[in-house]
């Protein structure tokens, strides 16, 4: 393909450097200052699958979605001006959840760059914050060097979003096409160096501990090191609860899986993480909803804490033992080093705690005799019935904290959410995402009747390219966290939050999507069954109860393990 | 109300544009006010210094550095007390020549100071002075507190040396390149 003396365009430069960086799939929109782009990738349809959105926002989740879900960098391709700046949330909402994502955006050409031309916005200084590099290409000869570098910097160290402008005569002008490979910055130590001593205290600290506990956080789905994982926690005894983005590092039901941590978690861990005499962080980031009040947060334990960026060592949380790098390596290292211990009876001791969650609050939600479809219930019977093998994609809110709770797990990256923005109206193109990037696997996407509708025209997309989603929309005719929040802190007085929502089955055949809406329990098996079994998208919509609460509930400000059962 | 320092952060940085910026959005997130900046060419080709002084909590000094040296194109920040370094700043007066021939205590003044005359036209001369930002505070009142009208002053934002050998910036890059010379072949 390439002629060393061949000059081609900058766009097809652009579309090279991408297939030569191993990109199969676009999710974009096009628009005025990124025609030339387009235009080459007309040349390319071959090898790539560009998926046309319906808004950029959209395209921001679902190449979000698709990196989660495959591990690989997604891409998002848009116009300068409005197109560009619908893509922020996405963007951010990639920083705040270490999700490699380049996205690219056109720009008006240089020489009237500062005259505020038509859709001219200095996207470069707006996601400079918000983004792990962001860098605007003036020529041509920059853009195989500036793709590599974006690519390289995105799934690197602790991956994250970057932004490339690429200027319209950057595009239209004629370059030689020279592939360009960069794997070191050397302003950026992408993987910092680990210090024995470290890991040398750290296992002594461990080996020494009765009681200790491990945080298990999403840096280790990214570190692929899920198997260095499993065989350190076995070696030692040692149980576990999961971030919300660490759900699916093991499988649910392994035995020193203790499920969720914070909030919302399982009332064990956040009792355990007071009551713990070591406390070791694999790849998260203590979090406020994972911590709580951080004056009464693990105060007793020495903290160890693994992690690939430095700037998260004793951000929030004091810690006594840093073991910098990454975790596949510093968990190999410390499993190495500790003794193979049986720590049994510690273990047991989260029984009681357990027992106490499912009689007060699990058995209630799961279980219920009479009224409304639960939350949790609708969400246990899918996954029940996907085989614990399916993808899920949440949106922001109770859908979320529920499907964290109730959703069960036994492959890994099997959860994509909104944990660090709560970008409300992820999941739909999220799951589009996903639904790309694995074919292989049943995505199921839970949502709420907000949510749904702040990038419900996405249906369209999915309805383009018969995308298999099964959404399954949790209908409580309310924005159900903020209306929780309103009962329990803000006397019930409930300031727009009741939703006045659309006839959603309606909605879904308008988009051609076939659909169900399920009100009584006795069908909810059933209806779940049609799902499943229909090919293609479904909309599963479940009435539930109106004033449902995800408990058990930590109240913000309050001790993690001071948690309300009832309410 | 946390006990706040006097911080000077010394940060190296590739030279690319829009670094600046970064640099002090970092300190607009955690609304911390920069005294002063004083940002220029270091002694390797390609990498600018940036010299910031700052007062604020340990705390916040401790985000901050960190946050810096986050920064894609940062090489490294690292941050300094008063009696850790030796630091610098120049000034510039202008005064009315006519006030300057006719006040004793004005050339007393900047003789005492060991300012030195880098201009002298029929309207103003400008005086500059070397030294420490306190030496430079002190003169200005000085000059205002004996009725000199000073028609301009302008400092420079103050330059440091450590104290302490540190490790240059040369050596960590080359540390670095060592560390990853598996990829670089």
């Amino acid at each position: 393909m390439n002629n060393e003396n061949e000059k081609v365009s900058g766009s097809e430069a652009l579309i090279r450097a991408l297939i030569q960086e191993g990109v199969d799939t676009i999710f974009g929109y096009p628009g005025g200052a990124i025609m030339p782009v387009y235009d080459a990738l007309y040349d390319h349809l071959d090898e790539i699958n560009h998926i046309l959105v319906r808004h950029e926002q959209g395209a921001s989740h679902a190449a979000e979605g698709f990196a989660r879900a495959s591990g690989r960098t997604g891409v998002c391709l848009v116009t300068g001006g409005p197109g560009a700046t619908n893509t922020l949330t996405g963007i951010a909402d990639a920083m705040l959840d270490s999700t490699p994502i380049v996205v690219i955006a056109g720009q008006i050409a240089t020489e009237y760059i500062g005259t505020d031309a038509f859709q001219e916005v200095d996207f470069t200084c707006v996601t400079q914050p918000i983004c792990k590099w962001s860098y605007q290409i003036s020529t041509p000869e920059e853009i195989t060097w500036a793709v590599a570098r974006a690519f390289f910097i995105a799934r690197s160290g602790r991956p994250g979003p970057v932004v490339l402008s690429i200027a319209k005569n950057a595009q239209v002008g004629m370059t030689e096409y020279v592939p360009r490979k960069v794997n070191y910055i050397r302003s950026y130590d992408d993987e910092p160096e680990t210090d024995m001593r470290m890991v040398e205290e750290a296992a002594a600290a461990i080996n020494a501990a009765k009681k200790p506990f491990v945080l298990a956080g999403q840096g280790i789905e990214l570190g692929n090191a899920q198997d260095e994982f499993r065989a350190f926690v076995e070696k030692g005894g040692l149980p576990f609860g999961c971030t919300l983005h660490g759900l699916s590092v093991l499988p649910s039901s392994h035995p020193l899986n203790m499920g969720m941590l914070g909030m919302h978690g399982n009332y064990c861990n956040n009792v355990k993480t007071n009551e713990c005499d070591v406390l070791i962080a694999v790849g998260m980031r203590f979090d406020d909803r994972v911590t709580g009040n951080l004056a009464t947060y693990a105060k007793q334990a020495k903290v160890i804490h693994l992690d690939i960026d430095p700037s998260e060592i004793g951000k929030n949380v004091p810690v006594d033992i840093p073991v910098l790098g990454n975790c596949r390596k510093t968990l190999a290292m410390l499993t190495e080093r500790i003794a193979p211990a049986d720590r049994s009876s510690w273990v047991d001791s989260f029984e009681a705690y357990r027992k106490e969650e499912f009689d007060r609050v699990i058995n209630k939600e799961l279980h219920p005799e009479s009224g409304p479809l639960n939350m949790g219930e609708v969400i246990d019977a899918v996954s029940e019935a996907t085989g614990r093998k399916a993808i899920l994609v949440t949106d922001v809110g109770q859908n979320q904290m529920m499907a964290a709770r109730y959703f069960k797990f036994t492959e890994r990256r099997s959860i994509l959410t909104s944990g660090g923005m709560g970008t409300m109206g992820y999941c739909i193109p999220a799951a589009m995402g996903a639904c790309i990037a694995r074919p292989d696997r049943t995505v199921c996407a839970f949502t709420g009747d907000g949510g749904l509708q702040m990038t419900v025209q996405e249906l369209g997309t999915i309805m383009e390219h018969r995308l298999p989603v099964k959404i399954v929309l949790l209908n409580n005719s309310y924005l159900g966290n903020v209306r929780q929040w309103q009962q329990l802190f803000f006397n019930r007085r409930y300031s727009f939050t009741h939703l006045e929502n659309p006839d959603f089955q309606t909605l879904a055949s308008a988009y051609g999507i076939a659909s169900r809406r399920v009100i009584e329990r006795a069908e909810l098996k059933d209806a779940v069954k049609e799902m499943l079994e229909t090919d293609g998208p479904f909309l599963l919509e479940a009435c539930v109860a109106e004033e449902g609460n995800v408990l058990p509930m930590t109240p913000p400000g309050q001790s993690i393990d001071n948690m309300l059962m009832e309410c | 109300m946390e006990e706040t320092t006097l911080y000077t952060i010394i940060v190296h940085s590739e030279n690319f544009s829009g670094i600046l910026n970064q640099i002090a959005a970092v300190f607009t997130r955690l609304q911390v006010n920069i005294e002063s900046l004083n940002v220029s060419a270091s002694s390797m080709k390609n990498v600018h210094k940036f010299t910031i002084s700052c007062k604020t909590t340990a705390k916040n000094i401790d985000k901050i550095l960190k946050q810096i040296n986050k920064k894609m194109d940062v090489i490294n920040a690292s941050c300094y007390t008063d009696d850790e370094i030796f630091q610098s700043e120049i000034a510039m007066f202008k005064i009315s020549t006519d006030e300057f021939k006719n006040s004793e205590d004005t050339s007393r003044l900047l003789r005492g100071y060991n300012t030195h005359i880098v201009e002298v036209t029929p309207d103003f001369i400008v005086v500059e002075l070397a030294g420490s930002s306190e030496a430079i505070n002190s003169l200005y009142e000085e000059l205002t507190r004996i009725g000199c009208a000073v028609k301009q002053f302008v400092r420079s934002g103050k330059v440091a040396v450590t104290a302490s050998t540190l490790e240059k910036v040369s050596d960590l890059l080359s540390k670095r390149a060592e560390r990853y010379k598996d990829r670089l072949q």
